[in-house]
Formats: structure tokens, sequence, C-alpha cells
């Protein structure tokens, strides 16, 4: 269950940090996602801070509400969130994808408990949290299951069997995210296999489907309220989004969906259109930011 | 493919009789065990995907529904939510066909092996022992397959009594494990003083020529070549390993010493299964020559379970021939 009245502009810098610090982590990593990580960062920023209630409640917490990224490319927002409340420190997003690193190139929960489960394989973790949904209610625990997917990865076979199967055993204890910003590895959805009409398909496999602008927290909030009243049956968050949201030269072009390498000047370019300082970006570069425990 | 959990009762009741539900196979064996484990363990659920039936688990269905989840003829989503349910802190023991595990191996590969949850996967119908569906239901690359993925236990009893004991086990052991159970009836090979251990082989009939290595259905069969052995002065070693993975190398480093030759016996395609973990564990420790009995990269064919292994070389006069081979190979008895 959500919060009650989030501070929206608070939301706003928070997400805003996430998307700094997702690009900061993927250029010094030499490779990552970050149009789906930019996209899915309000959602994230929202879920963390509100549903999650991070820091407070993680790794193994009894009747924490889990949250599981399916979409596990878009794993820099999810560590940046977790470093900007406090679950890990900044300096460890230094060491994204980097040999020994906690911060694997797609979420493990061995090595970061509170991903909830390994994902990177598109369509797994949707299954994964229908089967903790499945396994809380069994036990009667009060925990609610929330699963972000990408739209490309609707294009799995299993998400379909999973969607059949939270529909049926009517799991209202579940809610799923899509980020919808209509662009996948190589082009648009529609161009590389057409997901239209996606709320009429979760509707017909019996899902509630709630549809929001994914970039509007005071949308987005209302959602998940809406989504953790619904009973016997799962819940859907349409949220449309906007791949690369943030920075204006990923946006909308599926060149930063795949694992890229940021160069110097992009990254300056991208940290200046999130407000960095001209003083800081030095230290974004050199990472010094966050060697002193500083942001 | 039709489940039904009234095949206990269907000769009593004048019910049409599924075929190869009603003996004492591995599989029926299987979901008796379960049944009786639960009174004692609440700790254990069941997944299916629309084949209890055929799986054993229809006897755990009817004895105990609330703790029986039907995931559909979807055997992907049923994996990775296994995971998922796993991590909840409740152990699912995942039941389908063996082709069907191997149809959603990913989905074990990343949500329960790399994830480490304790799910316990039991496959029924392994290979050619599945006999009539052909060779589209006949598992012979799920040894190889399941033994490839970091950290899973693979396992594969030989008779009821075996399974019975392994079910526990594999409960009792915390982490992924996969298990074959078998479609046809078995024989009951194994004495009453019998204990299955996990990682451990057991010396079934001790001989001093030939170390015959086996599992699953082609336990039996060895130890029928033994006997024709026996009766051409050829002491043959019967070693049951239930446990491919992970393998008793010291019993069979022993075994090397003391017989010097090998052949291993297995229900699956002679790449990767038992023999590849054998000839592994030789190779690497004390190599000597060794055959193997086997489906030889090849898939199956319709035909009852018996005409098969006459078919394809997995009964005793095969493993026989092979002991005489390796045998001759070594330098004689």
């Amino acid at each position: 269950m959500p919060k009650q009245k989030p501070d929206f502009s608070s939301l706003e810098d928070l997400s805003r940090r996430l998307r700094i610090d997702s690009l900061v982590a993927i250029y010094h990593a030499g490779s990552g996602h970050p149009g789906g990580a930019l996209s899915a960062a309000d959602l994230i920023a929202y879920l963390c801070s509100e549903v999650l209630a991070w820091p407070a409640r993680n790794e193994g917490a009894e009747g924490r509400q889990r949250f599981v990224l399916s979409k596990g490319h878009a794993c820099p927002a999810l560590y940046s969130a977790a470093a900007e409340c406090g679950i890990i420190p900044h300096s460890l997003l230094l060491k994204f994808r980097k040999l020994g690193s906690p911060l694997q190139g797609h979420p493990h929960v061995l090595d970061t408990p509170w991903v909830e489960t390994s994902t990177g394989s598109l369509g797994q973790g949707f299954s994964a949290a229908i089967g903790m949904a499945l396994g809380l209610r069994y036990q009667q625990a009060g925990s609610r299951v929330y699963v972000m997917l990408g739209d490309g990865e609707l294009q799995e076979g299993e998400v379909w069997e999973g969607a059949m199967c939270a529909g049926h055993y009517k799991l209202d204890n579940l809610c799923a995210i899509l980020d919808h910003n209509k662009l996948q590895s190589d082009d648009f959805n529609e161009n590389i296999m057409g997901l239209a009409p996606i709320r009429a398909k979760w509707e017909a496999f019996r899902w509630r489907v709630i549809e929001i602008d994914g970039h509007d927290f005071s949308s987005i909030h209302s959602a998940f309220v809406e989504a953790s009243q619904t009973q016997a049956m799962p819940t859907m968050i349409l949220a449309n989004t906007i791949k690369g949201k943030g920075v204006s030269f990923m946006e909308n072009s599926p060149l930063w969906h795949g694992s890229v390498k940021l160069r110097d000047d992009e990254l300056q370019r991208g940290l200046r259109e999130l407000n960095v300082s001209e003083q800081n970006l030095g230290r974004y570069l050199d990472g010094s930011i966050w060697q002193n425990g500083e942001r | 493919m039709e489940a039904s959990g009234k095949t206990a009762s269907a000769e009593s009741t004048g019910e049409p009789l599924l075929i190869g539900t009603s003996g004492d196979s591995l599989r029926e064996a299987f979901g008796k065990t379960l049944v009786e484990l639960a009174k004692t363990h609440r700790n254990f659920v069941v997944f299916d995907a629309d084949i209890a039936g055929g799986t054993g688990t229809h006897h755990f269905r009817k004895a105990y529904p609330d703790r029986f989840f039907q995931f559909g003829i979807a055997e992907q989503n049923m994996m990775a939510a296994a995971g998922g349910f796993a991590s909840t802190g409740v152990i699912p023991f995942v039941t389908t066909f063996a082709v069907f595990c191997l149809r959603a191996i990913e989905q074990v590969r990343v949500s329960i092996a790399y994830a480490r949850r304790n799910v316990k996967i039991v496959a029924s119908h392994p290979g050619l022992d599945t006999g009539p569906d052909g060779a589209s239901a006949q598992a012979t690359e799920d040894l190889a397959a399941f033994r490839a993925i970091p950290g899973m236990v693979v396992v594969s009893p030989a008779d009821p009594l075996e399974i019975q004991q392994a079910t526990e086990a594999i409960l009792k052991y915390d982490g992924p494990v996969y298990m074959r159970s078998g479609r046809s009836k078995t024989k009951r090979i194994l004495g009453a003083d019998y204990r299955f251990e996990l990682g451990k082989g057991r010396i079934l009939r001790d001989g001093t020529d030939v170390t015959i290595v086996a599992c699953g259905v082609e336990v039996a069969r060895a130890l029928d070549a033994a006997e024709l052995l026996k009766s051409e002065g050829v002491s043959a070693r019967i070693v049951n390993m239930s446990t491919l993975k992970p393998l008793d190398t010291d019993l069979l480093v022993r075994c090397a010493h003391e017989t010097g030759c090998f052949v291993t016996a297995e229900d699956h395609n002679i790449h990767g299964g038992l023999g590849g973990a054998v000839a592994e564990a030789l190779a690497q420790n004390r190599p000597c020559p060794m055959e193997m009995v086997g489906v030889r990269d090849t898939f199956g064919e319709s035909g009852e379970p018996e005409e098969l292994a006459e078919k394809y070389g997995l009964t005793g006069p095969y493993i026989a021939a092979a002991a005489r081979r390796a045998v001759a190979r070594r330098g004689g008895a």
C-alpha cells in the first residue's frame, strides 16, 4: 500500500537524481542500457520511495512489499534508487558491471537481495513475481508484489502464460507496471512485432488495466492507490513513457536502448540537461563526487 | 496428457484404466510418497502443468488440494513462478514430463538455479522408457542438460523404494534439484535395508573384473547383465549411481583400482549423461577402459519400453557385451 500524500516535488528531484546516477554508472561501466532506465526512472522513484519505503524496509524484512524489475536491463535506475535511498553507497555505482561487483549487468538476487529475484531474461521476472504473489497468499501474508515489464518484453510467450495464470488465480496482491516507451532494442515495437491493442489484451486475460502518463507523479500515485484497492483481479498499470526521458538526444531513439558506451561529451551534455552544475560535471566524470561520501 | 485423480481406484470402480498409471512405477511411488511426506512436512507444495495423472501427483492433488497448484499447460511460467514461490519460504515440487522441463530449462537456469531457490523438479517420462508416445515425448537429453546447470543436483532413482527415500532426501536438501521418476512399471530391485544417500553411489553386487555403473531403469538391466556374465566366468560389480551430480568420484576411483574397467548404462543419450559424468571423473582421476551403453545420439520412436530397449541396445545382453569389450581392452578377465 503506497504511503499517503507523497511530496511530488521531492519525487521529481529523486527521479532527476536517478537519471543522473544511471548515466554516470553507465558511463563508468563503459556499457549499459540508458534508454529504458531513463523511461522507468519516475516509476522506480515512486516505487522505491513510496511503495517499498526504502530504506526502512528491505532485504528480507517480514511483511515487506516486493518489487521485481523484470526488464532487468533497466537496473541502473534501480541501483541508483538503492543508492539514493541509502541501501548501498553511491560509490558502488562506479563498480556497476565491474568484475567482483554486486551490481551485475542485470540484477542478481544473491548479490543484491533487495532486487528479490535475478532478472535479465525477459519474461522470467514476471513469472517469478506471480510465484511470489501465490506464495504470499498461500501463507496469508498481506504483502503485495510489484513487477515492472518492458513493452518489448511482452513479445515473450512466457508473459502471456503468466498473464493467464495471474488472471485465473485472481491475484489481487499482484500489480504489474508496463514501462510502455514504444521502443525496443532495434526499432519501435510496431516495426519489430506489433503489440497493439495492449489494454484490450490484458483485459482479455482478466486483468484490471489503469492507463497513465508514466512521468506524472500525481497520476502514478493515483494508479498505485487504485491498484492496492483492487480486489479479485491483478492490476496492470499501463504507463505511457518516453524512452530516454530527460535527456533530449536520447529521447525516442532506439540508438540508446542497447548497451552503449557513453562518451565524455555525451555524459556532460546529458548531465547538463539534468541540471548538474558546471563545477560538478568534472567530478561526475572522474567519479570523485561519490568517493568521499558526497553526492 | 489427460490428468485423472481417480486412477488408483479405477479397477474397483470399473472406470477406464489409464495406461501406465496403475502400476508400481517410479512416478506412482513418487506421488504416494509426497502424500506420506505431507503429513509430517508442512513446508512444501506441488506444482503441476495439467499432467498430474501422468506424473503421479494425482495422489497428492486428491489428498492435499490446498497444497496443489495447477499452472495449466504453460511450463515456462510454472518454472519461474516456482523460483518466486520458493523465495517466500515454501518449497515447490514442480512436476511435469522430462521433455517439458527441457522446454523450460532457461527458466530453471535463471529463476531457480542462478537465484539458488529451494525448488525440486521431478520429471516423469524420461528416456525411451516413455514408450509409445514416441520420440517427441522421450527425453534423452535431460540428464546432460540439467547436469550442466551450475549448482543443480541431479538424481535418477532405480526402483520404488529408492525414489521414496530420494524424495524425502531432496526435500531435506536445501537447494535446487532435478530428479527423474519413470513411466513404466519397475521391478523392486533394492532390499529393505537399502539406504539412499544424496551424492553417494551404492554397490548392489560385488565383482572383480568390471564395474557396471547404471542409473534409473538401467540398474535392473545391469543386474541382468551381471547374471549373464557370471555364467561366462566374468565377475561384474554393479554400482547404482542414482545421484549423477554431485558424482561419487571416490567410489568410482575405488572401483577403478579394484576392477580396472567400466561400463556405464543409462536410458539417455550417451553424450553428457551418466556416461559423460563417469568419463569426466575417470579421465581426471584414474583413466581406464570404459564402454558406454545408452541411446547412441539418435531420437527414439513409438514402441513398448522393452521393445525400444531391445532395438536401441539398452538391455542386459547389450550391457554384458559392453562389459566383455571393456574387459578385453583392459587385458582380459
